[in-house]
């Protein structure tokens, strides 16, 4: 069975460690802060100019001057600071965020992310996305493997207009877990219930695929 | 003799001498922290031809959305404008120019015009068409992209608190691009929604010395929400 949203935000939760700064994407990438194991202690950034995001506030807290990069209205935690814009993507450009975890259109061999752009559709911006590409060492993409019409996400070569070039080495589909090595993606876990010829077969780009490929375990 | 009192008395007097053509610098994210007023005057005055450099576009009918209204923008440099469908509908026509550029492009780029830096390397955007026939230089064996500072012949702040000297502090979030764009305009004009008095604020706690600061003026203010989000 491929995972749902939920399960992949849980699967992405299980590559945070205690400590940790964390910038979360829109979509299932937001979806992450709520699986952050019990006792442990990560805060999230949000590139607007907060460190240190809490959960959506009541009615009774809703403020108009505390908004997340998604523009929703959001609390602060204790131990958050808040920052110009510049000063936000100075931690971000600087690699000072020990984990990213953002969505993608197309992933490719070579590292290649497209996620802000589709020619001929209406071009919204990039936002944040291009700085967090380039300043992050750690990024995670979150994605389902095939569009709903079937095509494969993960590629030879994007098509697409890329938001940034060869920073991306991780990557969780609904269907597996893969890295980026050499020029190729490497098969490192499949979700439960999935096999490797599924994963083979809606993978367009080379894929190595080990001996041993172990079935997803969740944090 | 005013000495440092930055204070003007009307809207109108707070955008004298703002003309058609000229380039704006305008603090907010989304529609948190913007200048409602000041956008409003510019809409009241009729200036057209600007060049607006904002994250956002505001939405149909509030922030700068307004100002799509009479075509009053010729050219916008933002990360995302995807929140409004005059600013598609003018886009699409040919009526205006965007530029798209990184959130943290556009931040640092107003952060060099202000501090007199004209240009920077960053490796945000290499490889992307973002990048194309911009120079690329190689540090330490990584690409990076040089990308020019942005100076507006106004920018257009919203403050939280204020002295009269043009001492400005933020709330939360609403600080975003404000003391960006505070530093990088030949006339700043920041609307507060509170004048104190001298003193009152800590020196240590300015978030825009009054150095750069030119005009200031108390307003009151909407605050609209763009997507409130509750928990259960």
């Amino acid at each position: 069975m491929a995972l749902t949203r939920e399960q992949m935000a849980q699967r992405v939760a299980g590559e945070l460690k205690d400590g940790f700064y964390v910038n979360l994407g829109i979509g299932i990438p937001t979806l992450v802060a709520n699986y952050v194991p019990v006792g442990m202690e990560v805060m999230l950034q949000s590139e607007n100019g907060l460190l240190g995001m809490g959960p959506f506030p009541t009615e009774d807290e809703i403020d108009p001057d505390m908004i997340n990069a998604g523009k929703q209205t959001v609390t602060a935690r204790i131990g958050a600071s808040i920052m110009d814009s510049a000063e936000a993507f100075a931690m971000i450009r600087g690699g000072h965020i020990d984990l990213t975890v953002l969505g993608a259109f197309q992933v490719d061999v070579l590292g290649n992310i497209a996620s802000w752009m589709v020619p001929g559709k209406l071009i919204k911006g990039m936002g944040g996305a291009m700085d967090l590409v380039a300043g992050a060492e750690n990024i995670i993409v979150t994605m389902t493997h095939a569009s709903k019409d079937g095509e494969s996400k993960l590629l030879q070569r994007c098509t697409l207009p890329l938001t940034g070039a060869g920073c991306i080495k991780r990557i969780l589909t609904d269907l597996a877990y893969l890295e980026i090595d050499q020029g190729a993606f490497v098969l490192k876990e499949r979700a439960p219930g999935v096999s490797v010829g599924e994963i083979v077969e809606k993978t367009a780009g080379e894929l190595v695929v080990p001996d041993h490929v172990p079935e997803m375990r969740f944090a | 003799m005013a000495g440092f009192d930055k204070r003007v008395t009307s809207y109108e007097q707070a955008l004298e001498g703002l003309e058609d053509g000229m380039t704006v610098l305008a603090g907010g994210f989304g529609l948190c922290g913007i200048p409602e007023n000041l956008i409003a005057e510019i809409k009241r005055k009729g200036t057209k031809n600007l060049t607006v450099v904002s994250n956002n576009c505001g939405v149909d009918g509030f922030g700068l959305g307004l100002l799509l209204e009479d075509r009053q923008i010729r050219k916008m440099i933002s990360s995302y404008v995807g929140e409004n469908a005059l600013f598609e509908k003018q886009l699409l026509d040919g009526e205006l120019e965007v530029e798209l550029t990184p959130q943290g492009t556009l931040a640092e780029k107003m952060r060099a015009g202000g501090a007199g830096v004209p240009a920077f390397y960053t490796a945000t955007g290499y490889g992307t068409p973002i990048a194309e026939g911009k120079e690329v230089r190689q540090f330490d064996g990584r690409h990076y992209v040089l990308e020019h500072a942005i100076t507006g012949d106004f920018a257009i702040v919203k403050g939280w608190k204020a002295d009269k000297y043009g001492n400005v502090i933020y709330r939360h979030t609403a600080r975003n691009f404000n003391p960006l764009a505070a530093a990088a305009g030949k006339i700043t004009v920041v609307e507060v929604e509170e004048i104190v008095e001298p003193g009152e604020l800590e020196p240590g706690e300015i978030q825009t010395p009054g150095i750069y600061v030119d005009r200031l003026i108390c307003g009151t203010f909407e605050k609209r929400i763009e997507k409130r989000t509750v928990r259960d």
